[in-house]
């Protein structure tokens, strides 16, 4: 099963900047392997990863082979409001995973 | 007369070779694609690699653009390229005025020593580049599954 962790701050004073960091377990196989016996690995990667703030994106990344193994990614963003961060990440073989978090902005 | 190292030295000249002229030429095709031929403007962005990474397989890069950030003046994208990996495209990240900082983070996958390239997309269709060139001991996908 995958699974996602999040890490930022659950507080922040309106018009701050905040670091969002964000890592999903995936295996990222890059399509270029081969076995011993010489048979092609087929690709399996996370394609997108999609960060709304109370429904508005705010950021994206579009990942290629080149993305290391459970993809660590790490962006900001201005605290506009509270409410909701949703991070979707989805991929090759139907993979999809969302999670979300709050922020409380004073 | 094929002794061994003569083998060896065609056989690495017949695939090695091609590959890597082919992923240069594919590295700057995806170039082109992106700006549509935009000149490339040194500067602005700063690129953080390590000069030597021991595992090709988890690479750390840190891309910083300077801009204000705001409605008028952002970024707008940031996409890394490689030289010698076997597709060039690394990453693309959307960002915006919201971003209120253009940072972003991430780790990279690394088949060989080569050059890596950030290139910023800003608000104004201006593009903006940094380069860094990576020695890499462990080189990633060239290993195999073993037993498979």
């Amino acid at each position: 099963m995958s699974s996602a962790r999040i890490s930022m701050p659950s507080q922040a004073r309106r018009g701050e900047v905040i670091e969002v960091r964000t890592i999903v377990s995936h295996q990222m196989e890059t399509g270029f392997r081969r076995t011993e016996r010489g048979t092609a690995i087929a690709r399996d990667i996370i394609q997108l990863f999609v960060c709304t703030y109370n429904g508005v994106e705010v950021f994206r990344a579009e990942l290629h082979p080149a993305i290391a193994a459970n993809p660590y990614i790490a962006f900001s963003t201005v605290a506009t409001e509270s409410g909701t961060l949703e991070f979707r990440w989805s991929g090759d073989n139907g993979f999809a995973l969302t999670e979300t978090a709050t922020l409380q902005v004073a | 007369m094929m002794n061994r190292r003569r083998f060896l030295v065609l056989t690495a000249a017949t695939l090695a070779a091609p590959r890597l002229g082919a992923a240069a030429d594919e590295m700057q095709a995806a170039i082109r694609k992106l700006t549509g031929g935009a000149p490339l403007n040194p500067g602005r962005v700063t690129l953080e690699l390590p000069p030597l990474s021991e595992n090709g397989h988890v690479v750390p890069m840190r891309v910083a653009v300077a801009s204000p950030m705001t409605q008028a003046d952002h970024v707008r994208a940031i996409h890394v390229f490689t030289e010698k990996n076997p597709q060039p495209n690394v990453a693309g990240f959307r960002l915006g005025p919201r971003a209120g900082r253009a940072v972003v983070q991430t780790r990279v996958r690394l088949a060989d020593t080569q050059s890596v390239i950030a290139i910023a997309e800003m608000s104004d269709g201006s593009f903006w580049s940094a380069s860094a060139h990576v020695v890499v001991t462990l080189a990633a996908c060239l290993e195999e599954l073993p037993g498979s």
